[in-house]
């Protein structure tokens, strides 16, 4: 399988992770258990016409495509692979609502035409005029990795090929009530920063739009390369243990070569356990961060965590807020390492590519 | 394509049938299975035509093993993927890298829209089992987890295209080594949601469906799934198992036109099929018959026909629209007529397009009228979606090569 | 025909616009206001919903959308009471 360059990407985040500053150039502490993204003005990429119809999650995930086109100094890509967990979520409760209310008569269709998780590859597609591959993956936090491997094979097919890959959620208020009825979210947060500080039960929410452009080849704009992903579910620690050492194996790696453990800690104790035995048995010498302090939890947050650790890759340099553990060393292979609710377990390998930047 | 992938399995359900082998019947005497819809408390029972599956969700459950409540979508799924597995028979199924690749547009709407309202009444209120399983991706896992398929799973939802997606994901995972057998299709059950939905876009027939007629009014919607079982033909050898068909060519393409219309030429339908036919290396003339998308509504069936008649010329080969016997099924559609092109190869015969009269004005496309036993090698199913997601995939009888 | 530009804004969302920016006559699809067929659809429910005016199929919307003026007309002709 082919090493994938990143030459552009567009993040939306609940940082600042987007505009002129650097990378989450500072921190941004909430007190909520409900992180909402940080948006743009979207006039800048989407004409007024187009913007009156589309929802929240397609305005993020349109601006931070486009983010990504104008990085790599492209008009339009190849194909365009997106990972979303849950699709459009506010224009789904919407009908679902009118149909209830207005007893299935005179129902508006944009919010069902809005609704089906597809409609963000192709408003894209349909903003750059892509005629290519168009792909959605939605298979809760294994998305953003399914559409990053669908990406990795499509390169190693066609390496010249610019690939917009990503991974986009939205958190409504709906959601978020729902979801807390199941138990998945911490009360009273003080410090979303501190979050990580003392596990306990429950985790806080998230949201994001990140797009990547892929590609074979590298250019003066790569700013790190994918060398592999996998992923794992329903393992039990020492299952997990096993393949995560036979996937470095098979980058011919060891987990001493890894500077930079980016882990997907959610601060739930139970999800969060089994990362301190492998950190502790295998990972000692790398220095270790985390992002979901940043980012809140999702299903496709292992996509800011790709950002984070493509900006770290490019700079050399690891943003304050992010280091749980610093063991001095100089980024240059990272391997962010995700679970999700005890049950999807993710890797994703980057290498910079300063050697190899043309 | 190199390597050769190979059908070994293939399962269905649908209104026509609960088993391959019983909508294979149907499809060869002409029996539709569109009805008055009958199991939704909505206002549109006992008046709008559907494609309804005979089981309720309790005998499908006893079926498939299941004493959980789970969704429609996931019954449906399983029901298929096991028929899918048995007939592939693969007794060595767990000794190898294998993964479940599914898709629906629902997921799990039909017990969300049960949910909905009393929580919509009062936030504490509705019971959350109703919701647990309401994103796409848990469908999957519900499969994944009875069918004892851990190493890879995968969901994918592009509208209408969706499993015939999942079906080419599939190919390309076997081919590039990542995996030695794939399950792979799509399931989607009727909901309150997708009825509203498509009424709001005026697209729907309070008749039957009449595809690639001149005096089509819409579609009719349907459930149900199909799965299809793919391996390599160095598993193929191994296990010593019989292939059904291989998967010759396929495409996936945007027609970036409009977020529910396909383009007047239909160049994203045009360009999937041309595309498949390159990766298959064939002229059109090879194909000697298309399992059109044919939905019936104005917009799809004169975009497709033209770009059929714009690649095919005047050597359209034979073509019928299935979804005149089982409705639009959506999400599940790509895989339920990938099994029936599979099961036109394995019959050698044409399925018919039903209640045709007239050509579409201008496009001098005639539908096959009636079933018809024919020497067919090459066979080509379209699925057009939503938001452009335009998709052909090429099922060929195994020719030793 | 005040009113009805303010409920189209409002339907079709078109916030950039203010009621005197759309002409009686002016055509509303194509180059005119660049409507679709999913504003369409819209309008059709903005005139059930609001004016009880029922319109059975999209292909008679093309003729009955042409302009604010001929959306006016419609209603009056055809409004259920």
């Amino acid at each position: 399988m082919v090493k994938a360059f990143i030459n552009g990407m567009g993040i939306i985040s609940p940082q600042q992770t987007w505009g002129d500053e650097s990378f989450l150039n500072a921190v941004q502490d909430y007190k909520s258990n409900a992180l909402t993204c940080i948006e743009p003005d979207y006039t800048q990429w989407i004409s007024q016409q187009q913007l009156r119809r589309m929802s929240r999650i397609i305005k993020m995930g349109t601006a931070s495509a486009k983010m990504a086109l104008a990085q790599a100094s492209l008009e339009k890509p190849d194909g365009i692979i997106t990972g979303t967990g849950f699709g459009c979520l506010e224009d789904t409760e919407t009908f679902l609502s009118k149909i209830t209310d207005l007893h299935e008569e005179a129902l508006n269709p944009t919010p069902f035409m809005q609704s089906t998780h597809n409609t963000i590859g192709s408003q894209i597609a349909l903003q750059v005029q892509c005629r290519g591959y168009n792909q959605t993956y939605t298979q809760s936090a294994f998305s953003l990795e399914q559409s990053l491997l669908d990406a990795l094979m499509v390169l190693t097919e066609n390496p010249n090929q610019n690939i917009l890959t990503g991974g986009v959620d939205e958190l409504t208020s709906t959601s978020h009530s729902i979801q807390s009825r199941f138990g998945k979210y911490r009360e009273d947060v003080e410090s979303t920063l501190a979050l990580l500080e003392k596990p306990a039960k429950g985790t806080i929410a998230g949201e994001g739009a990140s797009y990547f452009i892929l590609s074979g080849k590298s250019t003066s704009s790569s700013l790190a390369s994918v060398a592999g992903v996998d992923m794992y579910y329903q393992l039990d620690e020492a299952e997990l243990t096993e393949r995560i050492m036979f996937f470095l194996k098979e980058n011919n790696l060891s987990p001493d070569d890894i500077d930079l453990l980016l882990v997907g800690k959610s601060g739930d104790d139970k999800n969060d356990r089994h990362f301190d035995y492998i950190i502790s048995s295998h990972f000692a010498k790398s220095s270790i961060g985390a992002y979901k302090h940043l980012c809140g939890e999702y299903a496709v947050s292992s996509a800011f965590a790709m950002g984070l650790g493509a900006a770290i890759l490019d700079k050399g340099n690891i943003p304050d807020g992010v280091l749980l553990k610093d063991e001095k060393r100089f980024p240059e292979k990272v391997l962010i390492f995700n679970s999700y609710f005890q049950d999807h377990h993710s890797l994703i390998l980057l290498e910079s590519c300063r050697a190899t930047k043309s | 394509m190199n390597p050769t992938i190979h059908v070994v399995g293939a399962g269905v359900i649908s209104s026509i049938g609960n088993s391959y082998d019983e909508c294979f019947k149907a499809l060869q005497n002409g029996e539709h299975g569109i009805r008055p819809l009958t199991s939704l408390d909505s206002i549109y029972k006992d008046i709008l035509p559907v494609g309804e599956v005979n089981l309720t969700n309790e005998e499908l459950a006893h079926h498939v093993g299941m004493d959980k409540p789970v969704t429609r979508t996931s019954l449906l799924g399983l029901y298929a993927a096991k028929e899918a597995l048995h007939d592939a028979g693969i007794n060595n199924f767990d000794r190898l890298r294998n993964g479940l690749i599914s898709a629906t547009t629902v997921g799990g709407m039909d017990r969300t829209e049960i949910f909905f309202p009393s929580y919509l009444k009062d936030k504490t209120s509705g019971h959350l089992s109703d919701v647990v399983h309401h994103g796409c991706g848990a469908t999957t896992e519900v499969m994944a987890r009875t069918l004892g398929i851990k190493h890879f799973i995968s969901t994918i939802n592009t509208a209408c295209s969706s499993s015939v997606n999942a079906i080419m994901y599939g190919a390309r995972l076997i081919q590039h080594g990542i995996l030695d057998v794939v399950v792979a299709g799509g399931t989607d059950a009727l909901t309150k949601f997708t009825i509203n939905g498509f009424k709001s876009l005026m697209i729907l027939d309070d008749d039957l469906c009449r595809p690639f007629d001149n005096d089509r009014k819409g579609l009719n919607l349907g459930e149900g799934a199909g799965f299809v079982v793919l391996v390599s033909d160095k598993v193929l050898k191994e296990n010593n198992l019989i292939s059904k068909a291989v998967v010759f060519g396929f495409a996936n393409t945007n027609d970036a036109f409009h977020q529910t219309a396909s383009s007047p030429e239909g160049r994203g339908s045009y360009d999937a099929m041309e595309q498949a036919l390159n990766m298959a290396k064939l002229n059109p003339q090879a194909i000697d018959y298309i399992n059109l998308h044919g939905t019936g509504t104005s917009n799809n069936d004169l975009s497709e026909g033209t770009a059929i008649k714009r690649l095919f010329h005047d050597k359209v080969p034979r073509l019928s629209s299935t979804k005149s016997f089982t409705g639009h099924t959506l999400g599940a559609s790509g895989g339920i007529e990938a099994v029936f092109s599979i099961m036109a190869l394995h019959h050698q015969c044409v399925f018919p397009n039903l209640r045709f009269q007239t050509p579409i004005d201008g496009l001098d496309i005639v539908p096959q009228r009636a079933f018809e036993k024919l020497p067919l090698t090459h066979v080509m199913s379209n699925s057009l979606g939503f938001g452009g997601n335009c998709s052909s995939i090429i099922f060929s009888k195994n020719l030793k090569r | 025909m005040a009113d009805l530009k303010v409920q189209i804004i409002d339907a079709l969302n078109l916030k950039h616009l203010k009621p005197e920016d759309i002409g009686d006559d002016q055509p509303l699809f194509m180059d005119g206001l660049g409507l679709d067929s999913i504003d369409a659809l819209e309008l059709i429910v903005l005139l059930q919903q609001k004016h009880n005016t029922k319109i059975a199929n999209a292909q008679e919307g093309s003729k009955i959308f042409m302009s604010v003026r001929s959306i006016a007309d419609y209603i009056t002709a055809n409004q259920k009471n």
